[in-house]
């Protein structure tokens, strides 16, 4: 009876791969540590089982003030990420010549994902994996409606850019709608932080609360890139708040100085300008 | 080394129950701050678990914290540990802890300029300067002085007036305002150095237990060997939780005969 009543369960959780899209400028100890707090929420409703995690960081194109190239913080994410079982890092978005709408970054890996489990499907039992192919192509068109079985993707974020779908011209509104709507955001917020006010007072997220998950962080661990610069430009020391690893690496090709702060210093962020010209 | 420097090591003494990386940060951050005095060089750091004689609820034995302390460690080329307190078999006033340290240190220096430094920590002129011991703490250290019986006023005393505090500020508890309220903090203020940490970081080693206790990840909070060690020796349960339950801190009743400070000092 327990064998089958574990099997149930097994049959009813969502399996979940959790996307997390940033400058990674550089990756800290905090963008690993929201991995975690997510998946321990996620798994603790008993409803989901995340399998995955990846790294997303963005293009050169982004024009953020300070980022430096991507292939330095594509190598800083796959360094941190080493000693984890679970959380990976993909290029495709950096690779990307323009910079690319998280919504667009979002389909594309699930995608890719719905991919990986058809050919999984293809080594399975020839009667299942017939079964699947004609249910897969019934549903071609509308990727995102997912059918029972299917891994979920969710968009993994902090507080901040929950907070950013407000600010005019950084998002379309159809792209929250479906990020939100489709997808699902999970989001890690602060005690004593704004974000249920802020789903409250937005009529968009509102509509797709069930979709966002709201995990809260006990522990106040604000390492942000920014700072972890700063700190770098000034000769402070930086340890322990990102792995000894990208420490490394930081050191090693000299990448944060007052001159790389100063890369597109003045040049208009590529959402707003493409969103408001 | 700038030659004019006064060479500086910094003891953190605590239940490192267990060792996080907040308490690495502290003396990173630590380190930081006394060299843009321009007045001192940091030439080592020690971690000093407390005794099992401590009597805190929670507190798991000192093999296990000097060991997790090791691993945590490890990777560090200026702070170590040391085993001296935590082999104590009853609790060690922290100003007797640094008496220790300081004696030893000192004692090395000698050895090391092959002439004698008095114990006021000044080197003959040929031999460069003798190095000082500075207590390393967090700013919830300092509120410690006003809790009855904890603390002996001569200790404080000695700690504050002779050697000296590198206290950091996390969150929002104010290291100045303990400073302000605290007539004998204040008299020695130039001797207690605040350290300013701008990203809040409150990692503590109680919220580490509590996650462990129920199952939920600490990854990137402690050393990856510290949790490989926790998980091996099956550390923090629900039961090593209950340890010392209801025990009174072993300060307290050592110095309960003590004339004891009262809370409006």
């Amino acid at each position: 009876v327990f064998h089958g009543l574990a099997a149930w369960s097994q049959m009813n959780t969502t399996r979940v791969v959790l996307l997390a899209c940033g400058s990674f400028n550089p990756i800290t100890n905090m963008h690993l540590r929201m991995f975690e707090l997510a998946r321990d929420h996620l798994e603790d409703t008993g409803q989901y089982r995340v399998v995955k995690g990846i790294i997303s960081p963005v293009g050169d194109g982004y024009n953020k003030k300070g980022l430096i190239e991507a292939s330095h913080r594509l190598e800083m994410a796959r360094l941190a990420t080493e000693t984890s079982d679970w959380i990976t890092v993909d290029s495709w978005e950096s690779l990307q010549p323009e910079w690319v709408e998280t919504c667009k970054v979002v389909r594309h890996h699930y995608n890719e994902l719905l991919t990986s489990e058809q050919s999984k499907d293809d080594v399975d039992t020839v009667k299942f994996a017939k079964k699947r192919r004609v249910e897969e192509n019934s549903f071609e068109g509308s990727s995102h409606h997912r059918k029972r079985g299917d891994p979920q993707l969710m968009l993994l974020c902090g507080a901040d850019v929950l907070e950013s779908f407000g600010v005019p011209n950084l998002w379309k509104p159809e792209d929250i709608a479906e990020i939100v709507g489709d997808y699902g955001v999970v989001c890690i917020t602060r005690s004593g932080s704004d974000s249920l006010k802020f789903v409250h007072q937005s009529d968009a997220l509102w509509k797709h609360r069930k979709n966002i998950h709201l995990v809260t962080e006990w522990v106040t661990n604000e390492i942000s890139a920014t700072h972890v610069r700063r700190a770098l430009r000034r000769g402070r020391s930086v340890r322990y708040l990102l792995p000894d690893s990208v420490l490394y690496y930081i050191q090693q090709h000299e990448l944060y100085s007052s001159e790389s702060e100063q890369k597109n210093a003045g040049v208009i962020l590529a959402p707003l300008q493409r969103y408001t010209s | 080394m700038a030659k004019h420097r006064v060479p500086l090591v910094l003891l953190a003494c605590g239940s490192f129950n267990p060792i996080t990386n907040q308490h690495l940060r502290l003396f990173e951050l630590a380190r930081d701050h006394m060299h843009s005095t321009g007045q001192y060089q940091v030439v080592g750091g020690i971690v000093s678990p407390v005794s099992d004689g401590y009597g805190k609820q929670g507190l798991v034995l000192a093999e296990h914290r000097i060991a997790m302390a090791r691993l945590a460690l490890q990777s560090s080329s200026w702070v170590s540990v040391d085993e001296w307190e935590s082999q104590q078999p009853d609790w060690t006033e922290t100003v007797v802890t640094m008496r220790y340290h300081y004696g030893r240190i000192l004692k090395e220096f000698e050895r090391s300029v092959g002439t004698h430094a008095d114990s006021r920590g000044n080197g003959t002129p040929l031999s460069g300067r003798a190095p000082r011991l500075k207590l390393l703490c967090g700013a919830d250290f300092l509120d410690s002085f006003k809790v009855p019986g904890l603390w002996r006023d001569d200790h404080v005393e000695e700690l504050v007036g002779d050697f000296g505090l590198v206290c950091v500020s996390r969150g929002e508890l104010q290291p100045e305002r303990a400073v302000h309220e605290s007539d004998l903090l204040s008299l020695h203020r130039r001797n207690v150095f605040l350290v300013r940490e701008w990203v809040r970081n409150e990692t503590s080693a109680t919220e580490v237990r509590r996650a462990l206790r129920r199952g939920l990840s600490v990854k990137y909070l402690i050393p990856d060997p510290v949790i490989e060690y926790i998980r091996r020796h099956d550390l923090y349960t629900e039961s090593s939780e209950r340890k010392n339950e209801g025990t009174v801190l072993r300060p307290l009743v050592k110095q309960a005969q003590q004339p004891v400070k009262s809370l409006d000092d």
